[in-house]
C-alpha cells in the first residue's frame, strides 16, 4: 500500500469562516415529515399495530392461539373472548395477534427481496447501459407483461407443499411462508428497478460522477458510494409501500387458500376460514380485515408523508 | 520550468460523437466532430492554456486526454504510456497520476458526501492511506487551499463557490498527481474569487511541481498564468506559442480576431482599439467547411485554398496553421 | 434642462426565510439624455435589483420598495399603475437581460413578436408594424431579415438571439435602453459584435443606456459615467477616466488590481481581495466593506460613510482617500 508523500507544510493564511450549518438533511426530513398531520397519526398507529402483534404474545401463548375446542366453535365477541371465537373454537383475538406477527414478517421480508432485487436490477441498467440495459428491461417488461396473481398462484401452488418448516425465535413457521415471501418479492420488484433505472440515469449525468471516474474510482464504488444515496428517496418511499402491498397480497393468495397454511395463521388465511360464515358470523372476518386495512392504509399515509418529506427538489440545495 | 522533458504527448487526437436515428437498430447518420485532429505536448512542470471559444472542443479536448472520453482516433502518451492502449485497472491506476478541475464548483461535488469523503476519495480509490491516515491528510490538504480543517464534516452547499473550488482542488491533489487539467476552474467564480483561486493554484504548481493544462475562454487570465498557449478553432488547433509571442505577435487571423475582441479595462486602450469584428456564427461542428475551418469567417480567407492549411514553425516555438501566416 | 432619469434614495429589501436582505441601500444618480451609464458590481451587489425594482419587474411579496423615487422625465415610476407603467415600458424604458428566452416567447414567431410591440405601443397596423420589424432586423445586423420573421426563437443562434432582443427592445424607439449583463453568457467574439452594434445604435438613435456588468473591460469601452455598487450602496462614481485612471475607493482599487490584462505581460502573483462578499442579511454597522479593507480606521467600523464629492464629478464612499498611497493603475500620471 502506497503511503502519499508529505506535502509541505505550508503557512499560507486560512481563509474565510463558513457559516454554521442551517440545518442537516435529517432535521430538514423530520420537520416537514412533522407538518403532515396524516402521516404522523398513520405512524402512530403502525406503532401500536406493531406492539399490538408483538406485545400481544404476553397475553396469549401460541399454543393457547392454536388451541382448538370445538365446544366453543363460532361464539361471539364475549368477555373471555373479546373477538370471538372461530370455526374450531380458537381465540380469534389472539389468532390475530400472532396471524398479525406472521402478515407483517411477511410484508417486511418480502420487501427486503424486493428491494434488493429491484435495487440490484435497476442500478445495472441504468448505470452500465447499452445491451445490459436492453437485456435487463427487456426481461423486467416481461415479468411486468405477466399478470402477479396469477404468477403468484402459479408459484404457489408449484412450491406450495415443497418447503419444509422452519424455526425461528421459539415459533414454528410453516415452510409456505418463505414460498409466500419469496414468491411476492420475485413479482413485485418491477416497479422499483426502473424507479432505481430512472434515477441511476440521470444521476449518472451529474458532473461529479464524471470527477469520481476521473479520481479512478471503481465502478461499483461509483454505484455505491455516489449514486445510490443519492436515489434513497424514492426507494424509501417505494420501500414503505411495496410492505403495504405485500401484506395485501399475501390476504389474497390466503384467501384463496395457496397462503400460508394451516396451522400457522395469518390475517389472510383468517378471512379465508371466514369465507361459508360471512353473513352467520360476521366476527369471523371483520377483526382480521379491519386490521389489514388499519395496516395497509397507515402504511400508504405514512409513505405519502415519506415522499413529501424526501423531496428532493427542497432538500438538498 | 526549464526541464524539458515532455509529460504529455498529443498526436492527432480525435474524438467524435456519432448522431444515430433509429427505433429497433441505432444507425449512424453523422458524428459531432468535436476534436479532430489535434497535436501538442505538455512539458513537464509548465502551464499550457488551451483557449476557444464555445464549441472548439477545448473541454472535450482534455477529457480525451485523461481518457474521460476515449478516442476516436489519435494518440495519447503520458510519460511515455500510450492512455489509448490501457483499459480497466491499467487505466484506473494511471488516474493517480492525473487529475481534474471541473468547472461548475456546484455539480462537481456530491452533495450528499461531507468534504471529509469527497477529497479522501482518491486515497480510497488508490489505497493510499488507512481510515486513520485519510483524515490527516484531507487536513493537511485543506489546509494547504486555505481552508480551516475544522470544516472537514460539512456539506458542500455550506460553503460558497470559491471555496468550493477550492474543496475541488483539494481532492484534485491528493493523490500527488503531475499533471492536473483545469476545466473553465474560474469561469463560475465572481471577479475578486477569482484572483484568489489563480494565485492558489499559482502558488501549488510551484510548491508541489505540477504540471497544468488551463481549459479556459478567459484570454486575459490565461495570459497572466500560462507559460504557452494554443488556440483552438472548431476542433483543431490554429497557433500554438509562447505567451508574449502569441498575444503580442498573434500570427493567425482568428487569434487576431480573438484577441481584438478582449476587453481591456482601460478606457484610453479601449478608445484607440480597432477591433477586428468578425461575421456570422460558428459553424457547426456536424459538418465543419473543407481545407482550412475559418475560412468562411476570416478577413483575408477568400483566397484561400481548398485543402487543409499545414503546420508551420515561425520559430522560437510559434507555430501556426494557416495558408497565409 | 433636468435629467432624464433621476433615482433617489433607492431601498429596496427582500422579506424571506433567513431574514431581511437588504438588496439596495439609498443608492441616488442621474442619467442624461443620450449619456451612457456603467454600473458595475459583483453578484449580490445589488446592480441588477435596483433597475428590476426601478422597472417594477420585482414581485413585491418577498420584494419591497421601502424608500425613494425613481423620476423618469419628472413622474415617478414607483407611482405609476399597472397600466401606465406598461406604456412606459417597452416604449420609453426598454429592458434587454442575459439571457434572451427570458423575455423572447419560445412559441410565438420572432417576428409576431416583434411587430407585436409595434402595434400595442405605436398603435401601427400589422402591415405597417412587419416592415419595420424588418427594417429593424436589418438595423440589428441579422441577415435575410425578411425571411427570418417565421423563425422561432430556438431556430437562432446565442448572438442572434440577443441581437433578436435588442430589435424588440429597440422598436419602439425608446429614450432609455437598460441592459443587463446582456453579453455575459456570449463568446468574446460575439460579445464584440453586440457591443458594437449597442455603440452603433445608440448613437444613431441618440439613446441614453444603462449598461450593468461586472466586467470592468467591458465598461471601459463603452460608459461614459461609471457606478460601482458593493452590498447595496454606491461606492463610487465619476467619469470612465476618473475610475479607472484614478480610483480612489479602496473596493475599486483592489478590484482593478486584481485584473489581469490581455495587453501586458504579467509576471507578480494578482492582488487579490481578502474575505468573501458580505452577508446582506446582517449588515454590520460601518461600511459594508471595512472587513475587507487593507485602508480601514477605527471609524470605518463604526458608521457607514456617504458619498462625498472629491473632485468634480467624482464622488466616493469612504471615509480615507487613497489618492497617492498606491501605484497607478493604468500607467497614467496622477
Amino acid at each position: 500500500m502506497d503511503t502519499a508523500e508529505a506535502i509541505p507544510r505550508v503557512s499560507l493564511p486560512v481563509v474565510e469562516e463558513v457559516e454554521p450549518p442551517p440545518l442537516t438533511f435529517r432535521q430538514l426530513f423530520w420537520r416537514r415529515f412533522r407538518r403532515h398531520k396524516l402521516a404522523l397519526f398513520a405512524a402512530g398507529v403502525l406503532l401500536l399495530m406493531l406492539l399490538y402483534a408483538v406485545g400481544g404474545t404476553i397475553f396469549f401463548s401460541e399454543a393457547e392461539a392454536n388451541y382448538t375446542d370445538t365446544g366453543l366453535r363460532l361464539q361471539g365477541p364475549s368477555r373471555e373472548h373479546p373477538f370471538g371465537t372461530d370455526t374450531v373454537g380458537r381465540d380469534i383475538l389472539a389468532r390475530t395477534v400472532y396471524g398479525g406477527q406472521i402478515s407483517l414478517l411477511i410484508g417486511l421480508s418480502a420487501m427486503v427481496v424486493e428491494v434488493l432485487l429491484g435495487i440490484v436490477i435497476g442500478a445495472l441498467a441504468g448505470f452500465y447501459g447499452g445491451i445490459v440495459d436492453s437485456l435487463l428491461m427487456r426481461f423486467t417488461e416481461a415479468m411486468l407483461n405477466i399478470p402477479q396473481l396469477f404468477l403468484l398462484i402459479v408459484m404457489a401452488k408449484f412450491f406450495g407443499g415443497r418447503i419444509p418448516n422452519v424455526e425461528l425465535a421459539g415459533r414454528t413457521f410453516s415452510g409456505s411462508v418463505i414460498v409466500i415471501v419469496l414468491i411476492i418479492g420475485v413479482t413485485s420488484w418491477m416497479y422499483l428497478a426502473r424507479i432505481v433505472r430512472a434515477e441511476f440515469l440521470s444521476i449518472k449525468e451529474n458532473e461529479y460522477i464524471l470527477a469520481a471516474r476521473a479520481t479512478g474510482t471503481r465502478n461499483l464504488g461509483i454505484i455505491v458510494q455516489h449514486i445510490l444515496p443519492n436515489c434513497m428517496a424514492p426507494i424509501v418511499v417505494s420501500a414503505t409501500l411495496s410492505v403495504a402491498s405485500a401484506v395485501t397480497l399475501e390476504a389474497y393468495i390466503s384467501f384463496l387458500g395457496m397462503g400460508v397454511q394451516a396451522p400457522t395463521a395469518t390475517w389472510g388465511n383468517m378471512l379465508d376460514g371466514a369465507y361459508n360464515y360471512v353473513e352467520t358470523a360476521p366476527w369471523l372476518w371483520i377483526f382480521p380485515g379491519l386490521l389489514v386495512v388499519l395496516t395497509v392504509l397507515s402504511i400508504n399515509f405514512v409513505g405519502d408523508g415519506l415522499r413529501d418529506a424526501l423531496d428532493p427538489r427542497t432538500l438538498a440545495k | 520550468m526549464n526541464d524539458n522533458h515532455v509529460l504529455v504527448q498529443v498526436e492527432d487526437l480525435k474524438k467524435h460523437f456519432p448522431i444515430t436515428r433509429g427505433i429497433i437498430v441505432q444507425r449512424q447518420i453523422g458524428a459531432v466532430k468535436a476534436v479532430d485532429g489535434v497535436t501538442f505536448d505538455i512539458y513537464q512542470g509548465e502551464t499550457l492554456g488551451l483557449v476557444g471559444e464555445s464549441g472548439c472542443g477545448k473541454t472535450t479536448t482534455g477529457r480525451t486526454i485523461i481518457q474521460l472520453y476515449r478516442p476516436t482516433s489519435g494518440r495519447v502518451a503520458f510519460d511515455g504510456v500510450d492512455l489509448t492502449t490501457l483499459a480497466g485497472e491499467g487505466l484506473r491506476h494511471m488516474r493517480r497520476r492525473m487529475q481534474m478541475i471541473f468547472q461548475d464548483p456546484f455539480a462537481s461535488l456530491n452533495p450528499r458526501m461531507t468534504i471529509n469523503r469527497i477529497i479522501s476519495e482518491p486515497l480510497r480509490a488508490h489505497n493510499l492511506a488507512t481510515p486513520k491516515e485519510q483524515i490527516e491528510r484531507v487536513q493537511e490538504l485543506l489546509r494547504l487551499v486555505q481552508l480551516n480543517p475544522r470544516f472537514i464534516n460539512r456539506y458542500p452547499h455550506e460553503f460558497s463557490g470559491g471555496q468550493r473550488q477550492r474543496i475541488g482542488i483539494a481532492r484534485a491533489l491528493a493523490s500527488n498527481p503531475q499533471l492536473v487539467i483545469c476545466d473553465e476552474p474560474i469561469a463560475a467564480l465572481d471577479v475578486s474569487i477569482q484572483a484568489q483561486v489563480v494565485n492558489l493554484l499559482d502558488e501549488l504548481q510551484d510548491r508541489l511541481g505540477l504540471t497544468y493544462l488551463f481549459i479556459a475562454h478567459d484570454l486575459s487570465m490565461v495570459r497572466h498564468l500560462c507559460d504557452r498557449v494554443a488556440v483552438m478553432y472548431l476542433g483543431k488547433i490554429v497557433e500554438l506559442a509562447h505567451k508574449d509571442e502569441l498575444y503580442d505577435h498573434p500570427a493567425h487571423p482568428y487569434t487576431q480576431a480573438l484577441l481584438s475582441a478582449v476587453p481591456v479595462p482601460d478606457p484610453t486602450v479601449e478608445r484607440r482599439r480597432r477591433r477586428i469584428i468578425l461575421e456570422g456564427d460558428v459553424p457547426s461542428p456536424v459538418n465543419p467547411p473543407a481545407g482550412c475551418r475559418f475560412r468562411t469567417r476570416c478577413p483575408i480567407g477568400a483566397s484561400c485554398p481548398d485543402e487543409d492549411p499545414q503546420w508551420r514553425d515561425l520559430g522560437g516555438g510559434h507555430w501556426v496553421i494557416c495558408h497565409q501566416a | 434642462m433636468i435629467p432624464l432619469l433621476q433615482v433617489q434614495d433607492l431601498t429596496v429589501r427582500f422579506d424571506v426565510l433567513d431574514g431581511l436582505v437588504h438588496a439596495v441601500n439609498g443608492i441616488s444618480y442621474n442619467l442624461n439624455e443620450g449619456e451612457t451609464l456603467g454600473i458595475v458590481g459583483e453578484s449580490g451587489c445589488g446592480k441588477s435589483v435596483s433597475v428590476l425594482s426601478m422597472m417594477r419587474l420585482i414581485p413585491q411579496p418577498p420584494g419591497k420598495i421601502v424608500a425613494g423615487q425613481v423620476l423618469y422625465r419628472g413622474r415617478n415610476l414607483l407611482d405609476l399603475d399597472d397600466a401606465e407603467m406598461q406604456h412606459v415600458r417597452g416604449k420609453e424604458i426598454a429592458m434587454v437581460f442575459q439571457d434572451p428566452m427570458t423575455c423572447l416567447n419560445p412559441v410565438l414567431t420572432i417576428g409576431r413578436q416583434i411587430s407585436e410591440a409595434l402595434v400595442v405601443h405605436t398603435g401601427a397596423s400589422w402591415e405597417d408594424a412587419r416592415r419595420q420589424t424588418v427594417r429593424l432586423l436589418e438595423m440589428v445586423g441579422i441577415p435575410q431579415a425578411a425571411d427570418r420573421l417565421g423563425d422561432y426563437p430556438h431556430q437562432f443562434s446565442g448572438g442572434m438571439r440577443q441581437r433578436a432582443m435588442i430589435a424588440m427592445a429597440l422598436a419602439c424607439s425608446p429614450s432609455i435602453l437598460i441592459a443587463d449583463e446582456p453579453t455575459t453568457a456570449l463568446d468574446v467574439t460575439i460579445q464584440a459584435q453586440v457591443i458594437e452594434l449597442v455603440k452603433s445604435l445608440r448613437d444613431r438613435l441618440g439613446m441614453a443606456v444603462i449598461w450593468i456588468t461586472h466586467d470592468l473591460g467591458v465598461i471601459a469601452g463603452l460608459a461614459e459615467k461609471v457606478i460601482v455598487m458593493y452590498a447595496g450602496f454606491i461606492v463610487e462614481r465619476g467619469s470612465v477616466d476618473d475610475i479607472y485612471g484614478d480610483p480612489r475607493h479602496p473596493y475599486t482599487l483592489a478590484l482593478l488590481k486584481s485584473l489581469p490584462r490581455v495587453d501586458r505581460s504579467s509576471h507578480e502573483r494578482l492582488a487579490t481581495i481578502g474575505g468573501m462578499p458580505p452577508d446582506l442579511v446582517g449588515l454590520p454597522a460601518g461600511c459594508p466593506f471595512a472587513a475587507r479593507c487593507d485602508y480601514r480606521v477605527e471609524h470605518c467600523l463604526q458608521e457607514n460613510p456617504h458619498l462625498r464629492s472629491i473632485l468634480a464629478g467624482h464622488e466616493i464612499a469612504c471615509w480615507v482617500d487613497v489618492a497617492g498611497r498606491h501605484e497607478p493603475v493604468t500607467g497614467r500620471e496622477i
